[in-house]
């Protein structure tokens, strides 16, 4: 098994309680026809999702209770760094993101170790209003300040890893509230992990609906803003970079 | 009768936690601070004179204001070091959590591999 998965692209998919969209979301991965796995993290779901998602052809990983974007994410990549995937793609259960761009993605990973599908590099109609959209292009433009190149984008949830940024990930991928996408990134960058970005179009979400309410905007602000704060004070992780030729995973 | 009242107290709390400790209910890394706590009450209670020794060394203008000053600081330890403890403990779990995912996947996993030999790793992206 570990000898055909070095080749091959774990799509991790966490999902809680996204029994709606799941299914299609598997299947259109799958139907792309490239050598793509679907790992599905059940976060504690109430809902058929691990049952819909094993029959549209997933591997699910059942967390017992809810652990958050962060916490599953975690499991997944601890998943693929075991099961010896060199390349991971994290996309959302609710069909966001369309699986035509998971190449594209992944194409970026020929050139840094981080690559974001980026929402709003001028393709596609996905639009924020408000305090959520300055708290966005804040959070944007100071990490492309770190990270020394045009993010615009970083709470993405459609973003590719190689291997070493597996291996960085596991060293510290916060469960937090926004962990799995600032804090995350933050250290990895200042870990020494390179980050690019693709400019992808969202799609409308098949489940569930996004909010616009101006206080949980303002919440969100505080909130990213204190995680980012908190992620810059935090000390980098040691990657063992085996850069070119690593016949293992790096350990962790 | 005041003094009685406290040193009663400072007993009764001194004797609960070595209950607890001796049926195991208390981690000992816990217990120590509640011994400490209960040890100093009954040492001031026996001797009050003590306080206001003390009182008088440390420039405080009431002894009532000291004994205050002392709870809420260890009080505001005890609170720090729970959600410290807590955290940790959070952690553990997360990562259990984490463990017993992959496992459970590996070990539903291994009858279908078994079932069919051979197209084990072709079967997903065959669709």
């Amino acid at each position: 098994m570990n000898t055909d998965t070095s080749a091959r692209v774990l799509v991790i998919m966490p999902a809680w309680n996204e029994a709606e969209s799941v299914g299609n979301t598997v299947r259109e991965v799958l139907s792309v026809g490239m050598p793509y796995d679907v790992l599905v993290v059940n976060d504690g779901s109430r809902d058929e999702t691990a049952e819909l998602a094993a029959a549209a052809g997933a591997t699910v990983l059942n967390l017992p209770f809810n652990l958050g974007v962060g916490g599953a994410m975690r499991a997944g990549f601890k998943y693929a760094q075991r099961a010896g995937y060199r390349r991971v793609i994290q996309v959302d259960a609710d069909g966001q993101h369309d699986p035509r761009n998971i190449e594209e993605v992944l194409a970026g990973l020929d050139r840094a170790d981080i690559s974001i599908g980026a929402r709003f590099a001028d393709r596609g109609d996905y639009e924020v209003k408000g305090p959520r959209k300055w708290a966005m292009q804040f959070l944007a433009r100071v990490i492309s300040g770190l990270a020394k190149t045009r993010l615009t984008d970083v709470t993405s949830g459609f973003r590719a890893a190689n291997e070493r940024a597996i291996a960085q990930y596991l060293d510290h991928y916060p469960a937090e509230y926004l962990g799995d996408t600032i804090d995350s990134l933050v250290v990895a960058v200042r870990s020494g992990c390179k980050v690019t970005q693709i400019p992808v179009a969202m799609r409308p979400r098949q489940g569930g609906t996004p909010s616009h309410n101006p206080v949980k905007a303002a919440i969100y602000l505080g909130r990213s803003v204190f995680a980012l704060l908190f992620a810059l004070t935090r000390k980098r992780s040691n990657i063992q970079t085996s850069s070119v030729v690593s016949q293992e995973p790096a350990a962790c | 009768m005041l003094n009685l009242a406290a040193f009663v107290l400072a007993l009764a709390i001194v004797g609960v936690v070595f209950e607890m400790l001796r049926r195991k209910k208390l981690r000992e890394k816990y217990a120590a601070l509640w011994l400490i706590v209960g040890t100093g009450t009954l040492v001031l209670a026996a001797f009050p004179r003590l306080l206001t020794i003390v009182t008088e060394f440390a420039g405080v203008q009431l002894p009532s204001n000291l004994l205050f000053i002392i709870s809420i600081l260890l009080l505001l330890g005890v609170c720090l070091h729970l959600s410290w403890e807590i955290s940790v403990v959070e952690d553990e779990t997360r990562t259990l959590a984490e463990e017993v995912a992959i496992l459970r996947a590996i070990v539903e996993a291994l009858p279908a591999a078994e079932e069919h030999k051979g197209d084990t790793a072709t079967s997903p992206s065959s669709q």
